[in-house]
């Protein structure tokens, strides 16, 4: 591998070549502050932030040089910490500052906002420059996310990641020079826009320029309602993300905290575990993969358990919707589950059961309200999909010290899961839940629990297992960019597979658009990812029951109220179906 | 930014098929989103929404992006224009000369703002820099036709000349 030689602040440094003068930096440890890049994803030299002073052969040269697409190069001499360096940034800072909305105190990412920490680490004056006021309407017509343009400043990472990521590309820049912007075109509102909902953008944006539609307060009005039995139940990932909130390492499994946090929300607070439901979905998904097989039916068949998934085929591959499987994502089974046997079982109205899920999404606000999901038509399953990040202000505004917390156990009759519903938050998580299922069908004495050839990193996976003498080829992928990539292979023939697993977000729900946004020296420094995945992986590897079908409360379930998998009754509350939406704006 | 004077979008079937030989004779060169909303704009003296999802997807590209450069470029409308097009120079010496005046009066007899098309789609009105004819300061164009050392007060006079026309012609 060819190297160079630079000097970065009098230290010798050698890279290999093609390295940036960041890149540089940081292998010597050497921190240059960043706005607009974000690694794998945009880097446009566009914020000035991470400008540097240089020399070339001994002379100065002339400008300083943007540190995130400035080529580290043989005999450059780099200072990352002088006066011009220190000016430059504050200067720039506080021009960004000049065109911003300063509503700190009350803003969503006030404390991890990394304009507000640059602001603070420079020394800048806020008003140094005259303000402009706020010019734009604040979107927040779409069910999942809000945009604040008075706040934007136009770092692009949102844009970068939509379009090269997700390839949905719903928001770019509009306009120039003063009047530039980000949106979605003709300014329209992202809810009449063909937005999957994924919400990586709001995981992406350094700034409050993107927050989640927040349902807090509906969530609280509930539980001070005394005629309403409140019931939060948390989806797999949940476990693996919420300590970030608190303070904890990334990737600390903290579900018996979070489940005595939740009961402390308020009196009389129930909370379930959506595991139990992931499992549920595994026996339906098994069970109509196997008809899908016998029977002619549509091959392949696309895991549904992502609704941002489900949303991006609906918009942009309509004539695949027959492919998706009709089972409801654990979320909307679980609405369904409550407000139909839990409530029979109970004797209890189901109107005045509050169905809050805590999920990793920002998509699944959305799925909430599609009208498909109701297994009646007078109400929806679910009345209420709090992110990640929502729960964990309401803990922090319930005064509840999470970290002390003792763990707790969640809540019966539905506290008990597998391992395979708990990797439900990882990509390829389902896909190897199905597979430890299905091949106990096929094959009683089938031994192999762990199907680690469709585990991450790589992008996608494309693998053939040998079941009872049947040959299931299975494809996953995360992140959309991916999924499209296999929906191509598909359509030119060049993949044929019986299932495919996608979730919408790299990495899965591990990584969703509702969980703790980490700074941007984690973002491109940490595998987070994979962290977070171990904290699921491990769980899964020490669970007392590892396949979905082993769970007691999957057999109580059955025995009590669906029968078997595929009834007519497991089809009135546990399938659904879809939409043709098309690419074409409201 | 709201959008300004909606209207229902026609189009001849002879204008469809002159998008669809443009969009098909560009595409395959690199970086041909710029020719061909030019073309567009010449089939249709504008660029309404119908048109660039046209674009975006004969080039397999996102509707938000051809927006992008739509709105980047001020050579590119998204309002149609009017029969008669009125454009007020406001270059450096037309606006010392006051045709900030004149185009206020302009807009006021109007009942339009510069940037728009009236409703029945016979007058609109544009600011542009400098025409190219500083000695006759304010300068304001219709269509071909150049008036110069304007002051407000011969802005009516002018308009009706065109006004007068088109009801004659009804």
């Amino acid at each position: 591998m060819e190297t160079v030689h630079l000097k970065i602040n009098n230290t010798p440094v050698e890279v290999p070549k093609g390295y940036t003068i960041l890149q540089a930096a940081r292998e010597a440890n050497i921190e240059i502050p960043t706005l607009c890049y974000l690694k794998d994803i945009n880097c446009i030299g566009a914020c000035r932030v991470c400008m540097v002073e240089a020399k070339m052969n001994g002379r100065p040269m002339r400008s300083l040089l943007a540190a995130c697409v400035y080529p580290a190069e043989e005999g450059l001499e780099v200072f990352t910490n002088t006066p011009a360096v220190r000016k430059s940034r504050k200067l720039t800072l506080e021009l960004l500052l000049a065109n911003h909305n300063k509503k700190c105190l009350s803003c969503a990412k006030s404390t991890t906002c990394e304009l507000q920490r640059l602001a603070e680490e420079y020394g800048c004056d806020e008003d140094h420059y005259k303000s402009e006021p706020a010019r734009y309407d604040i979107d927040e017509l779409s069910p999942y996310i809000v945009r604040d343009n008075n706040k934007c400043i136009q770092c692009m990472r949102c844009v970068a990641v939509c379009k090269n990521v997700q390839t949905v590309s719903t928001i770019g820049a509009i306009g120039r020079g003063f009047n530039k912007r980000v949106g979605s075109a003709f300014d329209k509102s992202l809810a009449d826009a063909p937005c999957v909902g994924c919400g990586q953008c709001v995981v992406s944006c350094p700034v409050g320029a993107l927050k989640e539609k927040s349902n807090e307060d509906k969530v609280w009005d509930a539980i001070a309602d005394p005629n309403k039995k409140v019931i939060f139940y948390t989806a797999p990932s949940i476990k693996a993300t919420i300590g970030e909130s608190f303070g904890m390492p990334i990737g600390t499994n903290t579900e018996g905290k979070m489940a005595a946090a939740i009961r402390r929300l308020g009196e009389d607070v129930t909370v379930f575990n959506m595991d139990f439901t992931a499992d549920l979905t595994i026996i339906e998904e098994a069970n109509e993969l196997v008809q899908r097989i016998t029977t002619g039916g549509t091959l392949p068949m696309f895991t549904s358990c992502c609704p941002g998934w489900v949303k991006f085929v609906e918009h942009y591959y309509p004539e695949f919707t027959p492919n998706l499987s009709t089972c409801k994502s654990p979320q909307g089974m679980f609405g369904a589950v409550l407000k139909g046997y839990y409530a029979q079982k109970n004797n209890l109205d189901p109107e005045n059961i509050f169905v809050v899920s805590v999920i990793p999404c920002t998509a699944k606000k959305f799925e909430v309200t599609r009208p498909e999901l109701r297994s009646e038509p007078d109400y929806d399953d679910v009345d209420v999909a709090l992110t990640t990040r929502e729960l964990a202000r309401m803990i922090k505004r319930a005064g509840i010290k999470f970290t002390e917390l003792q763990d707790e156990d969640y809540d019966a009759p539905f506290n008990k899961a597998t391992g395979g519903g708990a990797i439900f938050g990882a990509t390829g998580g389902v896909l190897e839940a199905a597979l430890r299922t299905a091949a106990h069908t096929l094959d009683g004495d089938f031994k192999k629990v762990d199907f680690e050839e469709v585990r991450g990193p790589e992008p996608i996976r494309t693998v053939t297992y040998e079941v009872a003498g049947n040959k299931i080829t299975v494809a996953v992928a995360s992140g959309l960019g991916n999924a499209r990539k296999i929906i191509e292979k598909i359509k030119s023939g060049e993949l044929d597979c019986q299932m495919v697993e996608i979730m919408a977000c790299p990495g899965g729900c591990i990584n969703g658009g509702g969980q703790p946004i980490q700074s941007d020296s984690v973002l491109n420094t940490v595998d987070y990812k994979a962290l977070r995945s171990k904290a699921l992986y491990d769980y899964d590897k020490n669970a007392e029951f590892r396949s979905s079908h082993e769970s007691p409360v999957i057999k109580m379930v059955y025995d009590d109220f669906f029968g078997t998998a595929g009834s007519e009754r497991s089809h009135k509350y546990l399938h659904t179906h879809y939409v043709e939406r098309g690419h074409e704006y409201k | 930014m709201a959008e300004k004077n909606i209207q229902p979008f026609h189009e001849t079937e002879e204008q469809k098929q002159q998008l669809i030989e443009v969009i098909d004779r560009n595409k395959t060169q690199p970086g041909a989103l710029l020719p061909i909303l030019h073309e567009a704009q010449e089939i249709y003296g504008y660029l309404p929404i119908e048109v660039q999802q046209r674009v975006a997807d004969g080039l397999g590209i996102s509707l938000s992006e051809v927006y992008g450069v739509a709105t980047f470029y001020s050579r590119f409308s998204l309002t149609p224009k009017g029969k008669h097009r009125v454009s007020v120079c406001l270059g450096t010496a037309c606006y010392v000369k006051g045709a900030d005046k004149v185009l206020a009066e302009v807009e006021k007899k109007l009942g339009i703002k510069s940037g728009e098309c009236t409703d029945d789609g016979l007058f609109s009105i544009d600011s542009c820099r400098c025409v190219g004819a500083c000695g006759l300061a304010p300068v304001m164009m219709i269509g071909e036709e150049v008036y110069g050392k304007l002051t407000p007060a011969m802005v009516d006079k002018i308009l009706d000349k065109y006004i007068k026309e088109e009801g004659a012609s009804k």
